[in-house]
């Protein structure tokens, strides 16, 4: 079923439908329900509406006159309304502001065809192009790396070939050989994406741009398998499992950036400026990490599994600094305090499950 | 929806469109159907269509036919009205379609689709899936833009109406959300977050506020217009500078265990073996914020000891400390 839509908003469909005929001198009723989003019925309704459009004064008449026959819509009589109403601020906003943003995405090559584009909006949109310019979206491609690394996932993917790369993984400081079919080039959120199907992992995987170390097509044509499935980004790029770890973490003001850089399940306010965040993970090493950077401004409170080894790791950091000094001074200026299971390495190897969560540990 | 009241205001337009003159209320009432007959109805019921029109975009103008006339009329100019006649190459077309599709689902998704239909209308052909090999969109790419912040929507209100707006701001480490009155001059994305960039009235200078952390709702405390934007200030420029970290300047002397710290070795200046201390690496690194960075070093744990600068180096202690209580 459709949406209930208001009048205005028919309205505005109303006055694009007869334009939209009129260019094209004859088109399908298919076709054009299709164009416009409605059912049939409800195009033929919007038809008869317009035919039955009436003026009473100074005489009568009707100024629009259309059929439908055969399935094919003619617009005999359209009076002033051949054309469309120009663009409305949003309207043109909308289209400026996701232009330049895609001049400014790694890997188009041509942007030719987007400044053309641009100017001739801006030229139809007159004085409604202005506001756009008060809205700007930077592309993050801090460095010529990844835009180096853009071309070369464009070049495999238009020459349908696989990839190999050496990919940063932070959440388990790790540096990871894989190979990729490359799928489609995404840029989420002003951040570019690679996503393919990785072999190692034999999953769908998304890899941003600024954690990959190197970058070689392969002179092996790409074959993803027919059930990798394409990342609905519509839908956020991180999904979690419900098989994933409930973690609460309590976060001071400073810690506040946590959760807005990770997404959590559920935010809650404390006092003071306190925040109570749950977030879902398939691996909890990279938590512990995000921890340790945390120092006072965040703190584990479940699982206690994790609480334990955010405190190993910790003293076993701390103990670092105490054997250092030991060594520097010949003297013990640090008592050991609370060094218990020393050095534990804790290390859940587990491959990530979205491949994702993982990839979000920096601000 | 009432199919009235979209018949009403259809002819409203072509009525208006079809005019040269300027048309009084009362001539309007008798050439289109469906306003009620008592006076009172009539008149508030047209003030609303003129309000719906004028939100739709429509140019509707009000005026005299003689300077003696008593009562304005109404009228739409067709120039003002219309889109301009708009031609595009087919590797155009192919970039409108992937532009429409950039804020899919984000708070101006509506207004995309609403250019698109009328791009659509003017008789061109945006075809998504018009990606042939000269296409200048290759196969694959998409771009996305969300508005995950609440306060993008009256936002981006203020700053197309120049609205002046009030909220409460909860600043970097700061505990307690405070009232801020801001003169909106665009709004800008940068690294995924909305920061919105203008004149804070009460601080008496431009300032630049990230959307995640506006509290509460924002609200407008001011008529639309009532915000000037300085000729020459540039917002994308504004959010940068608050945005950027510090220059680099400062160097840090890690002892890293082999194999580890990837993350720090990846923009080090030189990495060498340790030769006093086996399965260990030296590393020398750059670093521009002493406290960002004495976090970051936190999060290799065990892996990796500053050794110097020894300020750089107790700010990890502490650091370290304050994740062990």
């Amino acid at each position: 079923m459709t949406a209930l839509v208001t009048s205005t908003e028919r309205l505005q469909r109303l006055l694009a439908l007869v334009p939209y005929v009129v260019s094209r001198k004859s088109v399908g009723l298919a076709e054009t329900a299709a164009a416009f989003g409605v059912s049939e019925r409800e195009l033929v309704d919007d038809l008869n509406l317009l035919w039955c459009v009436e003026l009473r004064a100074p005489d009568p008449y009707c100024p629009i006159d259309l059929s439908y026959e055969g399935g094919e819509i003619v617009v005999s009589q359209a009076e002033s309304m051949g054309r469309p109403l120009r663009l409305a601020v949003d309207e043109a906003s909308a289209l400026l502001v996701a232009l330049r943003m895609l001049a400014e995405v790694p890997g188009l090559e041509d942007r030719s065809a987007l400044s053309r584009l641009i100017a001739k909006l801006e030229a139809a949109a007159g004085e409604a192009a202005a506001v756009s310019a008060q809205v700007a979206v930077q592309v993050d491609h801090r460095d010529d790396e990844a835009e180096a690394y853009a071309a070369q996932i464009r070049g495999a993917l238009s020459s349908g070939r696989r990839v190999h790369l050496r990919y940063y993984v932070p959440g388990r400081d790790e540096a990871t050989e894989r190979d990729v079919d490359p799928m489609r080039l995404l840029v989420v959120e002003g951040r570019p994406y690679l996503e393919g199907w990785c072999l190692r992992a034999e999953g769908v995987r998304l890899f941003r741009l600024d954690r990959v170390l190197r970058l070689d097509v392969l002179d092996v044509p790409a074959a993803p398998p027919a059930e990798a499935q394409p990342v609905d980004i519509d839908q956020g790029l991180f999904t979690p499992s419900p098989d994933d770890v409930p973690v609460v973490l309590e976060l001071s003001a400073a810690g506040r950036w946590v959760a807005e850089y990770y997404p959590c399940e559920s935010v809650t306010d404390l006092e003071d400026g306190r925040l109570r965040a749950v977030l879902r993970t398939p691996d909890t090493g990279w938590v512990r990490r995000l921890a340790l950077r945390l120092g006072e401004d965040g703190r584990v409170i479940s699982p206690p599994s994790l609480v334990t080894e955010v405190h190993d790791a910790a003293a076993a950091a701390l103990a670092n600094y105490v054997a250092l000094s030991q060594v520097t001074h010949g003297s013990t200026a640090e008592p050991a305090e609370t060094v218990s299971r020393q050095g534990r390495r804790v290390d859940s190897g587990r491959e990530n499950v979205s491949g994702a969560t993982e990839d979000r540990h920096d601000r | 929806m009432s199919k009235r009241k979209t018949e009403r205001l259809l002819g409203l337009v072509v009525c208006l469109l079809s005019t040269r003159r300027y048309l009084t209320a009362e001539q309007i009432r008798e050439a289109v159907p469906g306003y009620p007959e008592q006076d009172d109805l009539f008149k508030r019921m047209f003030e609303r269509d003129k309000e719906d029109l004028r939100d739709l975009g429509v140019p509707l103008e009000t005026g005299l036919n003689h300077p003696f006339d008593d009562d304005p009329g109404y009228r739409i100019r067709q120039q003002a009205y219309e889109l301009p006649e708009l031609r595009l190459e087919a590797d155009e077309a192919a970039v409108l379609g992937l532009a429409a599709r950039v804020w899919r689902r984000a708070e101006l998704a509506g207004a995309a689709a609403g250019a698109l239909l009328k791009l659509r209308a003017a008789g061109i052909d945006a075809d998504p899936a018009a990606s042939d090999e000269n296409s200048p969109v290759p196969q694959g790419i998409e771009p996305r833009l969300g508005t995950r912040e609440p306060a993008f929507g009256p936002l981006w209100e203020a700053v197309r109406d120049r609205r002046p707006v009030t909220f409460s701001y909860r600043a970097a480490g700061r505990s307690d959300p405070q009232r801020r009155e801001l003169e909106p001059w665009g709004v800008v994305n940068r690294h995924g977050s909305w920061y919105v960039a203008g004149w804070d009235r009460v601080r008496g200078d431009t300032r630049v506020f990230r959307l995640s952390r506006i509290a509460g709702p924002v609200k407008f405390c001011g008529p639309a217009g009532r915000v000037t934007v300085p000729d020459g200030a540039d917002v994308r420029e504004l959010v940068r500078d608050w945005d950027s970290a510090p220059a680099q300047e400062h160097i840090a002397l890690l002892r890293v265990r082999a194999g580890a710290g990837v993350g720090l070795r990846r923009h080090a200046i030189s990495v060498r073996p340790d030769a006093d201390t086996p399965g260990w690496d030296l590393v020398t690194t750059r670093f521009g914020d002493l406290a960002w960075f004495a976090d970051y070093a936190a999060w290799f744990g065990p892996d990796a000891i500053v050794l110097d600068p020894p300020d750089l180096r107790e700010a990890v202690i502490r650091h370290l400390k304050g994740a062990l209580t």
